[in-house]
């Protein structure tokens, strides 16, 4: 479509366009003679606005706008694995080869290979009919990851010709279908979505399954469930992004999406080296071939930062109807909020709280809701797990991203400054965080795990609530005035953050824990201090306990017993029981 | 053709707006010559069809709607550059003011730079021995890191941001290959003068770029001097395979030089008045830190920022924090105390030193001593809290324990003399014998192994 729409106005991202009449909301369109990307996101009878996902330096009046006259969209197919996209799936390792170190304007790179041949099996034939979802051929696209071709969810027919199984490249046409009006439609190993529309799906399935992480205090204390929602906020310096990384590399999703929106660059070569490094102990392959990386860093385009969040979700979204259970990580959300609020600034509009824009809280909302356990069209099950850092201005959460969050997730893993100070990590606060997934998960952990899991938890969950309400005595009077029994409290208190929730991602054994390890480290733990309550309920003093080691040794059992170990913890209690026999006697 | 426009239809503030202009490209150098004969430079901010908003750098004074003539440039700001430059002294928009000449440029570059792909980026490894205990064990500086300093008025920041400079040795640098890139914005004559001689006496002072924009130089012109500097360091850096060090000070002054240019522009503004793309444009700058793939050069940037009433959670300092590596935070108690230098080790921190320390780099110990060392003064702290309240007298024999080894860790680790070069194993060691004074079995972020090697019984 040739048309004369030319630049009127620049301001930053921001670009106007006057008089025009054939755009329409969200459209993807290209602006000036570098053909830079750029989304229609307001009309007016008199202007059209337009945003700009690249630098506007050097834009003129004058300059041509052409429409695409389809919404901003990505492509889907095989090669989105151990790939690395900016925010609006800009393929970065191609760019590097094309433009070298600094990302130029303009590039127009494919979003995944075009020319590289795929080794495709063809799981349709002749007149068979497809709706929306099914599946007609199959890839291997890393090692452990079988792709599955779709048939687009807006799509159904007949098949009326199929390729032979073979080589193929993306574009190439392996199936044609026939619709009910006779249209025939080319099939390939890709298809195009908009990234603000949700992938429809058959219909939802509970949070019954939980997505199990090996970090100790996350799957005890406050565990997400597969299709889950979480935010992690805190403050700078607090291990968000340490957090997400563990998450990332020993959750046990089957593909992970990684979206660094708006942050470190350095960060994102870090994810770049460790993964590629970093074997994954379920596949024994590298964890690049479960993962996609969205690097829209800081100081890459604020309109693309806006978009990578929609990007992500899309791609795990498409992930997941191929039946694959996807979580994605998004770094940070409250970048993506900023941006919002940056646009939103530009284009004048009335701010609500601290200038965002007052649709944040429905933005937000929109997004998490995209999670979710389903059933896919073709009928299997699939689940998408957001997880969320927030970054809060001055670490204080009564900010709105924070706020607004907190509505729409299901889990909040609130990180601490002071125990971050300590160095205490992972740094979620046991008082502050919550779950929801409790009633939804326990019918799992039950089977799973047998009852005593559920039993040890909330027996460690109450302990640590009596340890914060005697702390506050402490802090006001010291520790030695408190009964013995009382000091017991603390001491086994000290043991569960220190030996348990804190857990050190550097450690070889004590990175990923499995649930049953977690298990019964929480029974020896409460073991112990059953056994010394009785006795100091006998007027025993507590010092007599405390001098016998079992405290410490316990504390540092978490880098002692190897995780394929798990028979060294009858000696731990045969330990205790001999040591405190000792004292009885 | 050049075309001269006459007059100004509007000036607000810093901001001109001219009408019935044609050919302009967005962030465009335009020329200003006033009646006296006078020139000054702005930049186009905003474009409206044939009305354009211009930026004057050195302010409107003396501007009025008749006596000005405007010519376009054509092209963006834009540095000049060239391996002369090195030993020069420039003012906040990157012309010299030594009296040495003009600049022969080799290669001109869009001060803005262009964002490094992540995919080519290098993740930094190398440490830097800065012979400052504190930093090297607790928040080890990397090689390409960009690591701020915390500061508040009054305190020792430049003196440390000079001891960091005489005495880091970098990995793969010689004399030939290293230079440091110094811009001051906003800060006082004496400031800059400090830095001058100190630079001057560590002998430095020929690999020194200085650029100066001072509190008395016009604010907006201040918005272009860390781009100018990175551009210089960049070009050092990329092109020329140099280990490049970036002293910013007073980044507080530049984030309200940026306040006040857009409340000029009249912008909805965010936190405290701030523009709501400060975190965007303080990013642009912190980001241009780092080593790519194929070339040997590296930039570090050891920003300066004063924490107005020493907030840390100020905008300036917030984002700051969310953006670079870690923070180096002084503290003003220690300053009362005497120490220097006042190094608050528990909020600062550094994000890369996890990979850069330990067998290889430092010493196998490094990781978990910094650890425990953190971890035993946080109690410090609690106990010293907890005396406040109740008195010293009263307190459990082992908090009284960890009253003293705060007071020794403050004294002997945290306080070194300004012209004190400690190796990294002198400063380990030191820990491990901080750390003796405490019964072993509070030592519980450590494994055993490692124990029985590194501690020694006995006292300091």
């Amino acid at each position: 479509m040739e048309s004369n729409n030319v630049i009127f106005g620049i301001n930053g991202p921001v670009v106007t366009v006057k008089n025009a009449s054939c755009f329409s909301m969200m459209e993807m369109v290209y602006v000036g003679s570098e053909k830079l990307v750029g989304e229609v996101i307001g009309i007016t009878d008199k202007a059209t606005t337009i945003q700009v996902y690249e630098e506007t330096t050097g834009l003129m009046p004058g300059d041509p706008v052409t429409g695409t006259g389809a919404p901003m969209n990505v492509l889907l197919g095989p090669g989105i694995i151990d790939n690395i996209f900016d925010g609006i799936e800009r393929p970065l390792k191609a760019i590097e080869e094309e433009s070298g170190a600094f990302i130029k304007r303009g590039s127009s790179v494919p979003s995944l290979d075009t020319e590289k041949l795929w080794n495709v099996t063809v799981t349709v034939k002749v007149g068979d009919k497809l709706v929306g979802g099914d599946i007609y051929a199959t890839i291997p696209e890393t090692d452990i990851i079988e792709h599955r071709c779709m048939v687009s969810p807006d799509l159904k027919g007949e098949v009326v010709e199929v390729k032979q199984s073979g080589k193929y490249k993306l574009f190439d046409t392996i199936v044609k279908l026939r619709d009910d009006l006779g249209n025939i439609f080319d099939l390939s190993l890709c298809q195009k979505w908009p990234i603000r529309t949700p992938r429809p799906v058959r219909q939802r399935l509970s949070s019954s399954v939980p997505l199990i992480t090996g970090q100790r205090i996350i799957d005890t204390l406050f565990p997400i469930s597969k299709g889950g929602t979480a935010a992690i906020p805190g403050g700078f310096g607090t291990g968000k992004t340490m957090t997400q990384h563990q998450l990332a590399k020993w959750c046990d999703a089957d593909i992970i999406v990684y979206v660094g929106c708006g942050e470190r660059g350095n960060e994102m070569s870090q994810v770049l080296d460790e993964f590629s490094e970093l074997i994954d102990p379920k596949s024994n392959r590298p964890m690049t071939d479960r993962t996609v990386l969205i690097a829209n860093t800081s100081n890459m385009p604020v309109a693309a930062r806006e978009a990578s969040i929609y990007t992500g979700i899309t791609l795990a979204e498409y992930y997941r109807d191929m039946g694959y259970h996807v979580a994605i990580m998004a770094d940070s959300t409250s970048r993506w909020a900023e941006a919002l609020r940056e646009i939103s600034g530009r284009l004048e509009e009335m701010p609500a709280e601290e200038g965002f824009p007052a649709y944040l809280p429905s933005r937000l909302s929109e997004f998490y809701e995209r999670a979710g356990r389903v059933e896919i069209l073709s009928g299997g099950e699939g689940s998408v797990t957001i997880i969320g850092a927030v970054s809060p201005q001055g670490a204080d959460f009564s900010e709105p991203v924070t706020q607004n969050t907190k509505r729409f997730i299901r889990c909040f893993w609130a990180l601490d400054k002071s125990l971050a100070y300590s160095r205490h990590y992972p740094a979620i606060n046991w008082m502050d965080s919550y779950s929801e997934y409790f009633t939804d998960l326990d019918p799992w952990f039950y089977k799973n795990l047998g009852s005593d899991f559920i039993r040890y938890r909330q027996k460690i969950s109450s302990l640590l609530q009596e340890e914060s309400r005697l702390m506050e005595i402490v802090k006001l009077i010291g520790a030695d005035v408190l009964p013995d029994d009382q000091k017991l409290v603390i001491e086994t208190a000290k043991v569960i953050r220190v030996g348990f929730l804190q857990q050190n991602a550097f450690h070889a054994e004590d990175t990923y824990v499995p649930l049953e390890k977690q298990k019964l480290m929480m029974k020896t733990i409460l073991y112990l201090y059953n056994k010394a309550s009785h006795i100091i309920s006998l007027a025993v003093p507590i010092s007599k306990i405390t001098e016998l080691g079992l405290f410490d040794k316990l504390t540092k059992m978490k880098y002692d017993i190897p995780n394929n170990r798990l028979d060294m913890f009858d000696e731990y209690i045969k330990e205790i029981d001999e040591k405190l026999s000792s004292i009885n006697a | 053709m050049i075309i001269d426009y006459v007059g100004v239809k509007e000036i607000n503030g810093s901001l001109v707006v001219i009408d019935g202009v044609t050919g302009v490209s967005y962030e465009e150098i335009v020329e200003l010559r006033l009646e006296n004969g006078t020139a000054r430079q702005g930049r186009v901010v905003q474009i409206e069809g044939d009305r354009i908003v211009v930026q004057v750098f050195e302010g409107t004074r003396g501007i009025s709607l008749k006596n000005t003539k405007t010519r376009l440039t054509g092209r963006p700001m834009e540095m000049k550059l060239s391996p002369e430059i090195i030993g020069r002294v420039l003012d906040g928009k990157g012309e010299p003011i030594d009296g040495l000449g003009s600049i022969f440029p080799v290669k001109k570059a869009n001060i803005n730079g262009t964002p490094i792909n992540p995919v080519s980026r290098v993740y930094p490894r190398n440490y830097i021995n800065t012979g400052i205990s504190t930093i090297d064990t607790l928040m080890t500086l990397i090689r390409g890191q960009k690591l701020p300093i915390f500061s508040g008025s009054g305190m020792k920041h430049n003196e440390l941001a000079v001891q960091i400079v005489r005495q880091a040795k970098i990995a793969g640098a010689t004399k030939d290959n290293f230079a440091v890139v110094f811009a001051a914005m906003g800060v006082k004559n004496d400031v800059a003068q400090y830095f001058k001689k100190s630079f001057e006496e560590s002998g430095v002072l020929s690999h020194v770029v200085m650029l100066l924009n001072l509190s008395n130089d016009p604010i907006i012109e201040r918005t272009l001097t860390p781009r100018c500097a990175l551009t210089i360091a960049e070009y050092l850096a990329f092109e020329l395979d140099m280990h490049i060090l970036v002293i910013m000070t007073d980044m507080t002054s530049y984030a309200e030089a940026l306040r006040e240019f857009s409340s000029s522009k009249g912008e909805i503004p965010g936190r405290k008045g701030y523009p709501g793309y400060l975190y965007s444009d303080l990013a642009s700058l912190y980001e241009r830190a780092g080593m790519i793939k194929g070339h040997s050069g590296s930039v570090t940037q050891i920003p300066i920022l004063t924490m107005p009433n020493d907030d840390i959670t100020h905008p300036v300092p917030d984002l700051t924090g969310y953006i670079t590596e870690g923070q180096i935070v002084l503290d003003r108690n220690l300053q009362g105390k005497g120490l220097y230098p006042p190094v608050n080790v528990l909020p600062s921190l550094s994000r890369l030193m996890k990979d850069g320390i330990g067998e290889g780099y430092t010493r196998e110990d490094h990781s978990p001593l910094a650890n425990q060392l953190f971890a035993s003064y946080a109690r410090v702290i609690e106990a010293r809290s907890l005396a406040s309240v109740i008195g010293e007298e009263e307190l459990s024999p082992i908090d009284k324990k960890y009253i003293e080894f705060g007071k020794l860790f403050e004294e002997h680790f945290v306080n070194q003399g300004f012209n004190e070069n400690r190796r990294i194993e002198e400063s380990l060691d030191l820990g491990w014998k901080l750390l003796s004074t405490l019964p072993r079995n509070e030592l519980d972020r450590v494994d055993n192994a490692i124990l029985d090697k590194y501690l020694k019984e006995g006292s300091m």
